[in-house]
């Protein structure tokens, strides 16, 4: 059984369908969202319920890459271990040859060729993950980098991937982001983001905080709990004052 | 100069003490060349302290005097002896494994562990493509107590109280034996060091 047939061929209209379907395994995977602050980046994953048996705490969405550079990924999981395996072997591999770490857009580079070079073998299908990337350049400005399983890779100021509703984070992000956002304002932007597809409670979400120079922090449960009361409370009152503003504009209208 | 660097349950503190310089003697080639660099390390009751000299050279010539041969990886300190070249590359290849081990694992290993990890690859490096010229002290304090481990250039490794590498050894070994008693305190310690 020779395996020089590619599972990955054009469509007669130009389509890899095999790559877009991996795109539809990645939109089932659990939400992730990451924005861009002014001098810190965030990564906030959706952490879907876990059956009662199951030990919660070996499920780990978020990993490190290297010493500065952290990912996310969402889509297959089994399969987001191999990407991850093979970017931190590259990472200890560069750091042997040029004793220096790696940029996280070469890391980013070297995921995204990975995961085209599964679409242009034979007897291989694409990897079903897309990943984020949350690192600092060398002149210290944070950079988040997006992969999928086409093999592009790019940097942006904020997305989502995966989840419920893909499209409707994205939306949220895009009306909300602003520039310079300090580490609390983009921590409550993800939360935020997060709570439109995710169910509210610090136990269904992961926040990883990364700022310059220092080990990724992952937000503690407490910490959530705080910040997600907050932004609930925030959420009430403006609907009661929405509720009350259309309720006197009403008895004005008696008049 | 000498460098002399602590392993303690807390981060790594180091301190540069003046003592004698040691000078470069010229030996004839051996296929081991040992000797014209010291390494002394001793084990205290939760700590381990090890001291190298600072030199490097090139035949008669002095390159510098203030070269640093003790590694730090994951907690661990390792003092590499032997030519700069094989000294530096095949600590850069444990630093850099041992570093992606705590990556993929999310633990980091045990002063045990990482010496047996060293050990391994020198072993095999001998039998393939011929050895690494550098005799190591490896130290490091785990949860179960302080370690530290006597390696030489093939590969055998031994978890020892008190260590020494180089000709500096001959002298000195018997000051160690002479000195040392179970469980000292951080100054005790340093007194050894200080004579040898």
């Amino acid at each position: 059984m020779s395996y020089d047939r590619a599972i990955t061929v054009f469509s007669p209209d130009g389509h890899l369908f095999q790559v877009e379907y991996a795109m539809e395994a990645v939109k089932r995977g659990s939400a992730v969202v990451g924005v861009r602050g002014a001098d810190s980046v965030v990564l906030g994953v959706e952490r879907k319920a876990v059956a009662q048996l199951q030990d919660a705490r070996t499920i780990r969405k978020i990993a490190k890459l290297d010493e500065n550079l952290t990912i996310a990924f969402a889509g297959f999981t089994a399969d987001a271990r191999v990407l991850i395996e093979k970017a931190r072997i590259e990472a200890q591999s560069y750091r042997l040859t040029c004793e220096d770490a790696p940029s996280i857009d070469y890391m980013a580079r070297h995921i995204a060729k990975t995961q085209q070079s599964y679409t242009q073998r034979g007897g291989v299908r694409p990897f079903g993950v897309s990943s984020m990337i949350s690192g600092f350049n060398a002149d210290k400005s944070p950079q988040l980098y997006l992969t999928d399983p086409a093999g592009t890779y790019s940097a942006w100021k904020a997305n989502a991937i995966g989840g419920r509703n893909e499209k409707a984070v994205q939306e949220f992000l895009e009306k909300n982001w602003t520039a310079s956002l300090a580490e609390a304002d983009a921590i409550r932007l993800t939360v935020k983001a997060l709570l439109e597809v995710v169910d509210s409670g610090s136990k269904n979400m992961e926040l990883a905080v990364s700022r310059y120079g220092q080990p990724v922090r992952i937000l503690k449960e407490e910490e959530l709990e705080v910040i997600i009361a907050d932004i609930e409370r925030e959420i009430e009152e403006a609907k009661k004052e929405a509720a009350g503003a259309s309720a006197a504009a009403g008895t004005s209208m008696e008049i | 100069p000498f460098w002399l660097k602590c392993a303690e349950g807390t981060p790594t503190q180091f301190a540069k003490s003046s003592l004698t310089r040691l000078l470069a003697v010229n030996l004839r080639a051996s296929p081991h060349k040992m000797g014209t660099e010291a390494m002394f390390a001793v084990k205290g009751k939760d700590f381990v302290i090890i001291a190298a000299d600072a030199m490097t050279a090139f035949s008669v010539m002095k390159l510098k005097d203030d070269y640093d041969k003790i590694w730090e990886v994951e907690g661990k300190l390792f003092a590499a002896s032997g030519p700069s070249a094989d000294a530096s590359n095949f600590m850069e290849f444990i630093e850099k494994n041992i570093n992606l081990h705590t990556l993929r694992t999310g633990l980091k290993l045990s002063t045990k562990a990482s010496a047996n990890y060293t050990r391994n690859e020198l072993a095999q490096s001998l039998r393939k493509k011929g050895s690494y010229q550098t005799d190591l002290l490896i130290g490091g304090v785990d949860a179960d107590g302080p370690k530290l481990y006597f390696m030489d250039y093939m590969g055998s490794s031994e978890s020892v109280n008190k260590a020494a590498h180089g000709y500096g050894a001959m002298f000195t070994f018997g000051l160690m034996d002479r000195y040392w008693k179970p469980d000292m305190e951080l100054e005790e310690a340093k007194d050894i060091i200080r004579k040898c």
